[in-house]
């Protein structure tokens, strides 16, 4: 006997056959409220005494398929569906922490995420030090007695850095608090941070597991292995909550503490629900990933390949090269592939890189990642632009650098596209 | 609630309720190598429903003190004992797997003081495998795994929960997984060496309700054949498409049975 794979989980995790219809697929349960069958189990429900779905902004049917088929695929005790990723980083930080709290997060995150710990979460009193991912004493020099959390993404963006994860969360596990790791670029086909030692998982739902670019959604997964109480750093799970007739959630719910935490309180007070209709969309991302993932990986050699051989390019930074200094690490943590973003230098700086772009014809020039279509970017002028100068030589972000997110398509296509590109952009 | 008992700290959740002299009194006393979390949902129900309830963390499980107890006997004596501290007259006790074996032995011990038995994912004998025994005496992760996928019905490993984001696979592994150093093996073995359960069953005559999983793997439903005889008219239910995991795979099955057996 054995658990259910990756690829059985990916099909029907979370989900059985509608009992009144028998849909094989999971319905959208486009309902914002479910009928209660009487009072008592009405008033149980709000008590967190009975089982159920009451009001679709913090449970719906169709989310939950989703939300159980991702921890499924992680290796988690369950999971928490947002918004956006946004939505679920914010999520998980606010149910962690109070104003006076203090982040160690690595650099090399998304602008946005960069954003939030930069400028949004000091207004409320939680402050980030940034560090070095690829140092890992770092993390540890910068913990300090407040500090409640460690967090980084598993591969930068966008020049791939690849965290050490395994050592990083004993840092952090040292100081009593947990590691949490965005995943999106490695989805759990490629990595699973789980088994590495990371604590929480976030996903924005909107790049690979969906894959397809049609829906904004985010998640946090637990891996329901860390000790709140032991740490005694997190009264938001260690101590009587008075919003739910003074529960305590470690007391009563064990390894999935956090998780009922950030629903009833997260998802009920500041709303950033995913909508049905929107994990429906991503749910039919999540039965293909597996050969979505294989198929992105192997465009992207193919193109990092030409890439590495063109004049026009200065270097490229993708942890499959020897060059790349997470190569080795690289080789351990993900042998099914460093995934499909990365980045490349062009010669020429922001002219060439202008002219490199609008020559792309397969290529499309947005911003967003991991959709079955392959995309392309200029950092320093879009999604890192609101970082100032040093954040941006820290984050090895340079006027010529330029993001690709490789798809599905032929990848003789790709590899034209981009040859026809970059000579254009020399020119 | 924390107090000490026999020198060890006692923990037993109570619903974040405190309990009410006169009130009807319900003991929930959990499986091998689990705790009382496994309870909270029907522990948060009967606290607000007019009952003194109280999930029990065993001696060395979850939060109470002390080493496991090695047998079936010892667990329903030092039961019985709980129940003497807390100056309660009559308890309805309510076990889930091991735990409804400790209920049936403390009716057999004192049946004065069982007001009656629901007695879930329960067998007489409840003989343990020797590889999981193996397993679970070298703390080897191979008897989580073991438990983990005779426990749930396949359709339950997969998903569909009730409760809504938590995959029960993997929270009941975690929740394993605190109770794997030394206690499980404890309890497997009090379960596979008790030996007196036919004669508890016929010795008590407190109300009784079975609730079965018809997919358990771990305690089949015709396991409980023999109990069933010896308990003198024992309600039966048994939950379609539920294997032993039943608190977590069928809260809500399991709740209204539960309802069904104090209401009679």
């Amino acid at each position: 006997m054995k658990y259910p794979g990756f690829d059985t989980i990916s099909l029907h995790g979370g989900q059985r056959p509608d009992p009144v219809t028998g849909a094989r697929a999971a319905p959208i349960y486009q309902t914002t409220s479910f009928v209660f069958r009487e009072t008592d189990q009405a008033s149980s429900m709000f008590d967190m005494a009975r089982s159920g779905h009451v009001y679709s902004r913090i449970s719906n049917p169709t989310v939950g398929v989703l939300e159980e088929r991702i921890a499924g695929l992680e290796g988690g005790t369950g999971a928490v569906a947002a918004a956006s990723g946004m939505a679920a980083i914010h999520l998980a930080v606010c149910t962690l922490m109070d104003g006076g709290s203090h982040i160690v997060s690595s650099h090399a995150l998304y602008g946005g995420t960069h954003n939030l710990f930069s400028y949004t979460l000091p207004r409320f009193g939680i402050e980030t030090t940034f560090v070095d991912p690829r140092d890992p004493d770092a993390f540890k020099r910068a913990i300090r007695p407040e500090t409640r959390l460690v967090y980084a993404e598993t591969i930068g963006n966008p020049r791939c850095e690849v965290l050490d994860i395994e050592t990083v969360a004993g840092i952090a596990h040292d100081a009593q608090v947990p590691l949490m790791l965005d995943s999106t670029l490695t989805t759990p086909y490629l990595l699973k941070p789980f088994e590495h030692g990371a604590d929480i998982v976030i996903h924005s739902l909107t790049k690979f597991i969906g894959g397809h670019g049609v829906a904004i959604g985010g998640i946090v997964v637990d891996s329901g292995r860390f000790d709140w109480d032991n740490s005694g750093k997190f009264k938001t799970l260690t101590e009587p909550y008075p919003g739910i007739l003074d529960i305590d959630f470690a007391e009563d719910f064990g390894p999935d503490a956090f998780l009922h935490r950030a629903r009833r309180e997260g998802l009920r007070d500041f709303g950033a629900a995913l909508s049905p209709a929107n994990a429906f969309y991503i749910l039919q991302g999540v039965e293909t990933l597996a050969l979505r993932m294989d198929k992105h990986v192997a465009n992207t050699r193919k193109i990092v390949e030409c890439l590495d051989n063109n004049e026009a390019v200065e270097y490229v930074t993708y942890p499959e090269l020897p060059a790349h200094g997470d190569h080795e690490l690289a080789k351990k943590l993900l042998p099914r592939g460093c995934g499909s973003v990365f980045s490349f230098e062009l010669a020429g700086g922001r002219a060439a890189g202008r002219k490199f772009i609008e020559s792309l014809k397969v290529f499309s020039h947005l911003a967003n990642v991991g959709d079955a279509k392959s995309l392309v970017i200029h950092p320093a002028s879009t999604t890192h632009s609101r970082m100032d100068d040093d954040a941006l030589k820290q984050a090895g972000i340079s006027e010529g650098l330029v993001r690709l997110s490789v798809g599905l398509e032929d990848p003789d296509d790709l590899v034209d596209d981009l040859k026809r590109a970059l000579y254009r952009s020399q020119i | 609630m924390e107090f000490e008992l026999n020198n060890q700290i006692v923990f037993a959740a109570t619903g974040r309720e405190d309990l009410v002299p006169g009130l009807p009194t319900v003991i929930f006393i959990h499986g091998a190598g689990l705790d009382h979390t496994v309870w909270t949902l029907f522990n948060r129900y009967y606290a607000r429903n007019g009952y003194n309830s109280i999930a029990v963390d065993l001696p060395g499980r979850g939060r109470s003190g002390g080493v496991p107890l090695s047998s079936i006997e010892e667990n329903a004596r030092w039961l019985l004992d709980f129940i003497r501290a807390l100056k309660l007259e009559q308890a309805a006790l309510v076990g889930h797997s091991m735990g409804s074996l400790v209920a049936l032995e403390a009716a057999y011990q004192a049946q004065a003081a069982v007001e009656r038995l629901v007695l879930l994912g329960a067998a007489v004998p409840m003989p343990v495998a020797d590889p999981l025994l193996h397993a679970a005496r070298t703390n080897d992760h191979g008897a989580v795994d073991m438990i983990m996928l005779y426990s749930h019905a396949y359709a339950s490993q997969l998903g569909g929960n009730p409760v809504a984001g938590i995959n029960i696979l993997n929270s009941n592994m975690r929740l394993l997984e605190r109770g794997l150093e030394n206690v499980l093996y404890a309890d497997l073995k009090a379960c596979h060496e008790y030996d007196n359960g036919l004669v508890a069953a016929r010795g008590v005559d407190n109300p009784v309700t079975l609730i079965l999983g018809e997919e358990d793997r771990m305690t089949p439903p015709p396991q409980a054949t023999d109990l069933i005889n010896a308990l003198d008219n024992a309600k039966v239910e048994i939950l379609p498409e539920c294997g032993h995991m039943m608190l977590s795979e069928q809260p809500e099955a399991v709740h209204r049975a539960l309802a069904r057996s104090f209401h009679e």
